[in-house]
């Protein structure tokens, strides 16, 4: 008998005591483990701190959560919050608008997509962080240096997965529609756009932290707000508690936002068929 | 009104050479419902592609009512082997696919989907996927698809060949009625000498790769045709036996 099976059996109150992994009360009893094994690893932290290691290098628990309720009490934190999560969620969308049009028209022209080849696959290879500079002396020292710079990121693999898509699709699909006399825009939006969704999809997840990565990235190299800025100043301030504090915070934005991408896929793949 | 005159195809695959079909010379009228039979993989379905449009022929020339084809023939409507119906539609969304792409509003198209839908017998599967369905019933969907879209010309390669019989005769029943209502002129290919002497006109006997026509024979059977009894004739019996004893003769001498 197999978990799948439980449900169907009349009688299925042995089933389920046999195979008892999965049930509410063994999840429950994992999350129990998981706080615990965090509590152990602060109380190790703390411990540590100033004893085994010099608190200079790793603070400690108590400092960094003062630090981050100091921050949370006089407002300063939302506002690099803010400026991160901006630039993020705009470099996101301008870079996947981009990279989807991008991929799309490169796609559907085999001469042009030929003819740009060597210059995509050098721009691809190019470690786009190193633009950065490039981008403060376009963009100013504002937040549009960001957004342009986690735009790139994304837009570069959002542009790899929707070409990869288009070039997917059945040939035998466009043929059909071609010979029930759908013109070239009809075939794009009727034939090959549904049918490299899922690849664009694809691309559109997986760039999601790196928008977060571009912006955090950007205000680190200059900036006078938003996270990047933040464990950047507290670091050259010799602060390794305000540093902890923000990683804290990043890597909580960061979970918030796989969490929304996880939440938006489950939704897309309610009314999404997966071809073939 | 579709002319071969002495068409070649060869493909290249790398350094390999395949004759798919080798000077065919053909003339189909309009209105002519005409079988193509012959082994598998002997480029029937190359020939087919070639009435599209879609290959062009290596040397010779097809020409489609007086014009040369050199590009996709949207006067003709193809079923082909695979189905290629959308994965991601719906079958009545598939099936109204063509009135969709010639600007139908969706309330007529929706009506003029079902109506065909009931014809080939997938009344209540208009809200399924295509994946959801048998081999069979895609078939039907892509026949729906086809008659929807009410091109002059009909090429089907092997349309009927994974329907049960019963099913077949339904088909035959449909496509011999549709024909003659809208004055198609249909080119089918298939493996059933049955089938093909049911439904045509005249039936073309394709050799082994590369295709040639070995034999051809008019089937006078008078229209309309009760597809499930014209087999019982003794008119219908006597080209069946004349044409299996022709086509045996051809494969054996091939074999040798």
């Amino acid at each position: 008998m197999t978990a799948p099976d439980v449900d169907a059996a009349p009688g299925g109150l042995h089933d389920n005591a046999a195979n008892a992994g999965p049930s509410p009360l063994g999840s429950g009893f994992m999350v129990i483990c998981q706080v615990v094994l965090g509590a152990v690893l602060l109380l190790l932290w703390q411990g540590a701190s100033g004893r085994l290691i010099d608190s200079f290098f790793i603070s400690n628990p108590v400092e960094v959560g003062t630090r981050l309720f100091g921050w949370i009490a006089d407002g300063s934190l939302f506002v690099h919050v803010w400026a991160t999560v901006y630039a993020t969620v705009m470099g996101f969308v301008i870079g996947s608008i981009i990279g989807v049009m991008l991929g799309i028209w490169l796609g559907v022209s085999p001469f042009t997509s030929r003819l740009l080849n060597p210059y995509m696959s050098a721009l691809n290879a190019l470690p786009k962080v190193a633009l950065a500079p490039l981008f403060v002396l376009w963009f100013g020292l504002g937040i549009e240096s960001k957004i342009a710079l986690a735009a790139v990121l994304v837009l570069f693999l959002v542009f790899l997965n929707t070409y990869a898509g288009v070039r997917e699709v059945d040939q035998d699909l466009i043929d059909g529609a071609r010979l029930m006399r759908a013109t070239r825009a009809q075939v794009i939006t009727k034939v090959i756009i549904p049918s490299a969704m899922s690849w664009m999809f694809a691309g559109l997840k997986i760039s999601v932290p790196y928008a977060l990565i571009g912006a955090v990235l950007g205000e680190m190299i200059a900036a006078n707000r938003g996270l990047g800025y933040l464990v950047q100043f507290s670091g050259s301030q010799f602060d390794s508690a305000g540093v902890f504090a923000v990683l804290i915070v990043i890597a909580l934005l960061a979970v918030a936002l796989n969490f929304l991408v996880e939440i938006v896929q489950h939704r897309m793949q309610q009314w999404r068929v997966v071809g073939r | 009104m579709i002319d071969l005159r002495h068409v070649s195809k060869t493909f290249r695959k790398q350094d390999e050479i395949v004759d798919a079909v080798r000077d065919i010379s053909l003339t189909i009228a309009q209105k002519e419902i005409v079988a193509i039979i012959g082994p598998s993989g002997c480029g029937k379905s190359t020939l087919l592609n070639m009435i599209a449009g879609l290959y062009a022929p290596s040397s010779g020339s097809i020409v489609y009512k007086g014009a040369r084809v050199s590009n996709i023939n949207t006067d003709v409507g193809y079923m082909t082997q695979k189905d290629n119906l959308l994965p991601w539609r719906t079958v009545r969304d598939n099936v109204a696919f063509p009135l969709e792409l010639s600007g139908v509003a969706k309330g007529e198209r929706a009506v003029r989907a079902d109506q065909v839908i009931t014809h080939v017998g997938l009344d209540g599967f208009g809200h399924r996927y295509p994946q959801e369905l048998s081999g069979g019933m895609r078939k039907r969907a892509c026949l729906a698809r086809m008659l929807l879209y009410g091109a002059e010309t009909a090429l089907l390669d092997e349309p009927f060949a994974a329907l049960d019989a019963q099913l077949k005769l339904a088909m035959h029943d449909l496509l011999l009625k549709l024909a003659a209502e809208t004055g198609q002129t249909v080119v089918f290919v298939t493996h059933d000498l049955m089938e093909a002497v049911t439904l045509a006109d005249r039936v073309l006997v394709c050799t082994r790769r590369p295709a040639t026509v070995a034999l051809e024979q008019r089937i006078a059977l008078k229209r309309p045709r009760d597809v499930l009894n014209v087999r019982f004739t003794n008119e219908f019996k006597e080209l069946y036996d004349a044409l299996w004893e022709r086509l045996r003769v051809e494969y054996h001498e091939e074999r040798i």
